[in-house]
């Protein structure tokens, strides 16, 4: 069984996927305007963070350290346009996040909803504290850490990458 | 072949084009009818709010239709009620008329300025900044509509935000609850000020209260009014939790009036007016007037030329503030007013004293400020408090001063009881 494979020796033995130009860039305005839309009905959709997730898929399935880093800048700065906040707070979290999952990628199998789970939830971690020492160091804001919350959301968006990512598994173009 | 490797110069080419664009975007400042807007923040604003506006408005025509049939079948055991409800808020603002009036007249004594909110425009949110730490909102409507940088955004419940950003057909709504935002409040009962600040987590606190004072959970706050961006008055929320933080202030934290996380609709205040109080209808109010309600109080001494001076060892004769001593007229000067050295028994008819509210404009000039006849024909008004007569102890029964109301407080005089309009 190919999910029990969890690591490779050679990059040669990774499948290497891309997506048309369409998806690539109406997704995540897509999903991001999903993200700002939802929460006016749904409050709990505050919790989701559809640009980190739409950043891991892109990274582990392009395998490209460069594509990830592009990837996860463009999602970040999207999302920080929407803030009241200075542009590159979102932009340099997420840009970290893309070149961390895609440099994953490259080496460990990304295809089973373990691996997708475990993933996500450890970028979502990196993220979020990347994100508060941006805050607190270079913006001096006083953010306050919730552990129960973070890790509640992180399990949240793991689940949601596992369901998000089979959805957009059918999109693949095989490189 | 790796898409890189076979479109490297179209893939440099962009990424070189694309890089200078974002350089050059987050330098721009786009001079817009509100100000300077980042160029990037504009692109983006645009690129987003077209998919919020096509998602809520499909959604609210689908929900119309369900809700417009549900809303059917209730309308008539609703509409009973409401009229019910109706004719108790009916006689409920006839009795606050009375209170409003009053308390304009003794506004208007002070000379005191009010804000007034003066023209609103209704929004609805359309969207979020999609991020838990930033507390923004998007508003359908913008600079077309008359919505400008720091207006303030308020709903029926109390204070929302205020206008961050506008666009062409967007505006940014900042929440109170945002760790940047900032509204001066007093808390209603303590008249303490502080100011209301947002936390990460989303809260709401009141900062810089000193720890030495006395804040009870529970305690409504208002708006300030000193910030000059919210008009004084507006709920902000109430005390839900009080302790002892760091720096000797209180920690307090705030339950807010308006439910901060369920917008849909807001006003965002476009027009405030800072103008005296309206007191057409309330009677004349002379410069005398004004001057008597700032003067101390004296002993309540009839003029010593009078014939009919009572005893000074009256009973129940208390100060009495100089706003209720007997003021010269436009056409009628203290010594040559008879009323005034006339005793006036309040007690034996209490009813007639307190006329209607009003009642004294019809007559503004001729308003006799001494009530000689006031037992008789009622001519002043229960809110003409600051310039009703004293009356002097009477011969006959017991007086009962009208109580004295220096502090601004609700005048409520001993003989206008049980006569309020109903």
């Amino acid at each position: 069984m190919r999910a029990m494979n969890l690591s490779y020796t050679s990059r040669d033995q990774v499948e290497v996927y891309r997506f048309s130009w369409l998806l690539s860039v109406g997704l995540p305005l897509l999903m991001v305007a999903l993200q700002a839309f939802m929460p006016v009905r749904l409050h709990f959709f505050r919790v989701f963070d559809f640009g980190l997730l739409l950043t891991i898929f892109f990274a582990v399935s392009r395998r490209s350290q460069l594509s990830g880093t592009l990837t996860g800048a463009a999602i970040g700065m999207l999302q920080d346009g929407l803030t009241h906040t200075p542009f590159g707070v979102f932009g340099i979290a997420k840009t970290l996040v893309g070149y961390g999952a895609s440099s994953i990628g490259i080496r460990i199998d990304v295809e089973n909803p373990g691996s997708r789970f475990l993933l996500t939830f450890m970028f979502y971690g990196i993220h979020q504290a990347v994100f508060m020492a941006i805050e607190r160091e270079l913006m001096g804001q006083s953010i306050q850490f919730n552990l129960g919350h973070e890790a509640g959301a992180a399990v949240v968006n793991s689940l949601m990458a596992v369901f998000l990512f089979a959805l957009l598994n059918r999109f693949k173009i095989r490189d | 072949m790796n898409f890189f490797s076979r479109h490297k110069n179209t893939v440099v080419l962009a990424t070189v084009l694309l890089a200078q664009f974002l350089v050059l975007a987050m330098q721009v400042k786009r001079q817009t009818a509100e100000g300077p807007v980042r160029l990037i923040r504009l692109l983006t604003v645009s690129a987003i709010t077209p998919f919020e506006r096509l998602f809520i408005y499909s959604g609210e025509s689908l929900r119309g239709v369900w809700a417009n049939y549900i809303d059917l079948r209730s309308v008539r055991r609703e509409n009973l009620r409401l009229k019910a409800e109706a004719g108790q808020m009916r006689l409920e603002r006839a009795r606050e008329q009375e209170d409003a009036r009053q308390a304009r007249r003794i506004q208007a004594l002070l000379a005191f300025k009010e804000q007034w909110i003066d023209t609103t425009v209704a929004a609805q949110v359309i969207g979020t900044s999609g991020t838990e730490t930033s507390r923004l909102l998007y508003l359908d409507k913008g600079a077309k509509d008359g919505i400008k940088p720091d207006m303030p955004v308020i709903t029926p419940d109390g204070v929302v935000g205020k206008v961050l950003g506008v666009y062409g057909e967007t505006a940014q709504l900042l929440l109170i609850n945002d760790p940047s935002s900032g509204v001066g409040a007093i808390l209603v009962n303590s008249r303490l000020q502080g100011v209301v600040k947002g936390t990460a987590t989303g809260e709401l606190q009141l900062n810089y209260i000193m720890g030495d004072e006395a804040v009870q959970p529970g305690e409504a706050l208002i708006t300030a009014g000193g910030d000059q961006v919210f008009p004084k008055g507006l709920p902000i929320g109430t005390v839900a939790k009080v302790s002892m933080g760091r720096n000797l202030f209180l920690d307090i934290k705030l339950k807010p009036a308006a439910d901060l996380n369920r917008l849909e609709e807001v006003l965002v205040i476009t027009a405030q007016k800072a103008r005296a109080p309206d007191t057409t209808g309330l009677g004349p109010i002379r410069a005398a007037d004004i001057l008597a309600g700032h003067l101390p109080g004296v002993p309540q001494t009839p003029p010593p030329s009078s014939p009919q001076t009572p005893s000074p060892s009256a009973p129940n004769a208390k100060p009495v503030p100089a706003a209720h001593l007997p003021v010269p007229g436009a056409s009628q000067s203290p010594l040559t007013a008879k009323p005034q050295t006339k005793p006036q028994t309040l007690t034996a008819k209490p009813q007639t004293v307190a006329p209607k509210a009003g009642a004294s404009a019809a007559k503004p000039q001729t308003a006799k400020p001494i009530a000689g006849g006031a037992a008789a024909k009622p001519t002043g008004s229960s809110a003409a408090a600051p310039k009703a007569v004293q009356p002097p102890a009477p011969k006959t029964a017991t007086p009962k001063p009208l109580s004295s109301h220096t502090d601004g407080s609700k005048p409520k005089p001993a003989a206008t009881e049980g006569t309020r309009p109903q």
